[in-house]
């Protein structure tokens, strides 16, 4: 008997996000606009055919993103036929934090980290689906497919609980939370060529196209709006980028690129002498940054 | 998308783990530049090399462990060649982390085994390829590492091999292949070293790049464990999970197990449509037939080789937990999609990992791992571990803290559960209460020795007398008289002490009785165990809440005074805890209250329950 083998990693993300929500009572999922939460939407629609994902998904808002995101963001949820639940930290907007003016680690801890926990202590959630990949950092690499989070959404590393198997242990007392990550097997080129095959809708700052960027130390920055500081006399120049990452656009770099069909991306990701992280300003913030924002609640 | 070998990498600590997987990585060009800078950046800071690179930086991912300079927990790593991608647990040496390694190997094709070429093998080498050999891992690279550092003796290299193919005679390795490398230099594991003219196997990479490690699962009978019932209306209902084995096609029959139910399946969704087959592995929607009842934790399974299922259970369980397991405590047994409560009834022994010995054992520590019997408080559909792994491992949880506290393979069953019939008896527990004019129930007196559980428990016994009840009180010492004499005072006896007592208990209610029971019972678990035992509203905790300074101060048997001279060990209290319930039925202070006022307190606590 011949078929067509199914994707593997696919069915074993498919098999963790049914029993995230099997198991859990009020689970949400963080969607972040990006290509990996394009394909772990995508996966969770497959799921659950023909129903919709029996959960909401959940944008915490920095007000910083990209236009074209939060466009893409509002016709994915309209297409998905799911709940679209939008936070913003309002307090910290009106305080005006800017990652201009306050630096990317004071505005990330605001806007992002501690938007997040207002937003999933609003929403009661005991179960958060999150599309971060052991690939892309070191402690991202030892974090569970199944991440328990103490009351006040603390990781700490020490008390992780064993994972064998396909087996979980999902259970939880009150006010403690378990993040799932579905796409914790995938690795970038994994995820551009299940984009391909699958033909998921992406962000089309993803491909590369004329944009208005000024230079930041090395890096190209975009000027997405009438908000970017621009130094006296400075007016940004059109390029030809691309974007490898999306965040918050003063704080994501972009890459010089041809590649506008995804072939292209493939074939340049394949070849990528650099990680996708280095686009990421708010990685590069000391030694063991990344992890430390783990612990205190970020993704 | 291309083929998928996971692998596991261990060994004893310093046998070069860490610097392999940096090996593989930087081989096979997965490195990115900004990490190579913040390689040598590192390298200079915690490096073990020198100026040269330190590779092993590359997968030591915590803060506390570069700074330490061992690994202290599972990491995953992924690289890729031309032909297939690479899942590598990374897993440590150290003793008290063998629950790690378990965990890596149990999702493992194939492990990597390190041995240093100076030291041949070492305990942990050896605990180690019990412990995947155990978790079913087929295939074995032994990696013969450091052998730049022994001028690459081939009798050295020989030796070693013919020590391990000694060792591992009998753990069921369906391939094992050595090969004499340096990770430092890369000799062997990327490139052929020129120093091996003696060696003509494969070189690493090139061996894990072409290692068949597949599994004819495919040819096995039908097997899904329902994971989540799909039921957006009323139109339809599809049954979700991923087939653990063989294959299903609409039109095919299936049984559901347990349970019994039969259909055929109508059709096998999937995104956007259907299919008319789907294999092992595989995420499905399966819609029936016609309306049967099934929800998670049944197993949809072929008809004419349906699925076994049981209670009882013999199976191989690893301790993963500070807190022991002991036989008689309840837990929670998580076996494929199925949840339900278990206990361990026995653990007929405990095996020396590093000689492979038998060795009796009353509880499993941490790391130990043990040859045990489950009864399960539902019968469950499962297949032995050997057969199938995703029908046979199971995790246990314990109900309290949630910890995952075991990880267990089921051997086989002990006896088919459908053999197993309650004597039904026509005079009944509701027959024997009416003709006393009771309701009959349990009343578990717990508190620390000296607390006066006993002098409250015997004047509410003589009460209830009075009163023209029909009682019987169970009293810890006397108890321990008889039917307990041959258990002493370590955990697990306690356990069973209790268990027995409450089981007691349980028959003398179903003659009708009250019972009084009297027992320190200091475990809240057994407690629990105790209680799950009766019906709704049988059974009555009373917490005799004395404090210890006041029962040390009263001492009247003079144990307190033995066990504070270290002369009586695992006293309550002093040197063994003593949990408080939570929220018993009724709670009294023998420092305010006379033994009588306490009778008085139970009687109006329980007084519409007897």
């Amino acid at each position: 008997m011949s078929r067509n083998k199914q994707n593997e990693l696919e069915a074993q993300s498919i098999e963790t996000i049914r029993e995230a929500v099997a198991t859990s009572k009020n689970p949400v999922m963080m969607y972040s606009i990006g290509k990996d939460s394009s394909v772990m939407l995508h996966l969770a629609r497959k799921a659950f055919w023909p129903a919709p994902p029996p959960f909401p998904l959940l944008h915490v808002d920095t007000t910083w993103k990209f236009r074209e995101m939060i466009a893409f963001r509002d016709n994915m949820a309209k297409e998905s036929g799911m709940e679209l639940r939008v936070h913003i930290n309002e307090a910290a907007r009106e305080e005006g934090i800017s990652p201009f003016v306050h630096g990317s680690e004071r505005y990330t801890d605001r806007m992002k980290t501690e938007g997040l926990k207002q937003s999933l202590d609003a929403g009661g959630y005991d179960l958060i689906f999150g599309g971060a990949r052991r690939d892309e950092e070191k402690s991202r690499a030892k974090e569970r497919v199944f991440s328990f989070r103490a009351p006040g959404h603390r990781w700490d590393p020490k008390v992780q609980r064993p994972e064998l198997w396909n087996l979980y242990n999902t259970r939880i007392n009150e006010g403690e939370t378990i993040r799932v990550f579905p796409l914790s097997n995938w690795t970038e080129s994994d995820i551009w060529q299940y984009i391909a095959s699958e033909n998921i809708p992406i962000v089309p700052l993803y491909f590369a196209k004329e944009r208005p960027v000024v230079r930041r130390g090395n890096q190209w920055i975009m000027v997405d709006d009438e908000r970017f500081p621009l130094a006296p006399g400075e007016t940004p120049e059109m390029r030809r980028v691309r974007f490898r990452t999306l965040g918050c656009y003063p704080l994501t770099a972009a890459m010089e690129s041809e590649a506008t069909t995804l072939e292209e991306i493939i074939e340049e990701t394949l070849a990528a002498r650099s990680s996708e992280r280095e686009g990421r300003l708010i990685d590069h913030d000391g030694a063991g940054s990344m992890e430390r924002k783990k612990q205190e609640g970020y993704f | 998308m291309l083929d998928t070998l996971r692998f596991i990498t261990c060994g004893s600590v310093d046998d070069g783990k860490s610097t392999l997987i940096g090996r593989l990585l930087y081989e096979s060009k997965q490195i990115f530049e900004d990490h190579m800078h913040e390689l040598e950046r590192a390298s200079g800071k915690y490096g073990t090399q020198g100026k040269e690179l330190d590779l092993a930086l590359l997968v030591d991912g915590l803060q506390a462990e570069r700074e330490q300079g061992i690994t202290i927990d599972v990491a995953y790593r992924f690289f890729s060649t031309e032909n297939r991608k690479f899942i590598v647990a990374d897993t440590p040496g150290h003793e008290q982390y063998t629950r790690n390694m378990a965990t890596g190997a149990s999702t493992a094709d194939l492990a990597v085994l390190l041995v240093d070429a100076r030291k041949g093998l070492l305990t942990q080498t050896k605990r180690h390829s019990r412990i995947v050999s155990m978790l079913g891992v087929r295939h074995v690279v032994v990696a013969v590492n450091k052998m730049d550092m022994i001028g690459w003796d081939e009798d050295a290299f020989d030796a070693i091999v013919a020590d391990y193919q000694a060792l591992v005679a009998d753990f069921g390795f369906a391939s094992v292949q050595a090969i004499p490398m340096s990770a430092l230099t890369g000799d062997n594991v990327a490139f052929r070293c020129e120093r091996t003219g003696w060696y003509q196997g494969p070189i690493l990479l090139d061996y894990l790049e072409t290692v068949d490690v597949s599994k004819a699962e495919e040819s096995r009978p039908f097997r899904m464990p329902v994971q989540y019932v799909n039921r957006p209306n009323s139109e339809f209902r599809g049954y979700c999970g991923n087939i653990a084995s063989g294959s299903v096609a609409a039109g095919a029959p299936i049984r559901v197990v347990p349970g019994g139910a039969e259909a055929r399946v109508k059709s096998v969704v999937v995104w956007q449509g259907e299919q008319e087959t789907a294999g092992t592995g595989d995420a499905v929607t399966i819609t029936l037939d016609r309306e049967v009842d099934v929800s998670r934790g049944q197993v949809l399974s072929s008809v004419d080789d349906p699925i076994e299922i049981s209670d009882q259970f013999q199976a191989s369980v690893l301790c993963l937990s500070e807190h022991r397991l002991v036989p008689g405590r309840p837990y929670l047994i998580k076996l494929h999609t199925a949840q339900v409560g278990v206990t361990i009834t026995d653990i007929k022994f405990k095996l020396d990992i590093n000689q492979g010995s038998r060795l009796a054992a009353n509880t499993l520590e941490l790391n130990d791992i043990g040859e045990v019997t489950l009864y399960t408080s539902h019968p469950l559909a499962f297949e032995p571990y050997r057969r199938c792994k995703l029908l046979g491992a199971f995790i246990l949880i314990d109900r309290m803290t949630n910890e995952t506290v075991g990880a267990g393979m089921i051997n086989f069953a002990l006896r088919r559960a459908s053999n197993i019939h309650w004597q039904a008896v026509d005079v009944n527990k509701a027959a024997r209460a009416a003709l006393k004019s009771q309701k009959p129930g349990c009343i578990w007196f717990t508190g620390l020795s000296g607390s006066g559980k006993s002098t409250i428990a015997n004047l509410l016994e003589k009460r209830l007398h009075t009163e023209g009840r029909h009682t019987y009180l169970l009293d810890g010492d006397n108890v321990r008289h008889g039917l307990n004499k041959d258990l002493g005072f370590t955990e697990a006896d306690r356990v069973e002490n209790i268990r027995r007592v409450a089981e007691v208990a349980k028959l003398m209610v179903d003659a009708g009785l009250i019972v009084i029971v009297s027992f320190i019972s200091p475990f809240r678990a057994e407690r629990d165990l105790a209680r799950s035992l009766f019906a709704d509203g049988e059974f009555h905790e009373v917490f005799v809440d004395t404090p210890i300074e006041e029962c040390e101060k009263r001492d009247v048997k003079g144990l307190y005074r033995k066990a504070r001279l270290g002369q009586l060990a695992n006293f309550t209290g002093v040197d063994s805890p003593y949990e408080p319930p939570l929220s018993p039925n009724c709670r009294l202070y023998t420092v305010e209250q006379t033994p009588d006022e306490c009778v008085e307190q139970v009687l109006t606590r329980l007084e519409t329950r007897l």
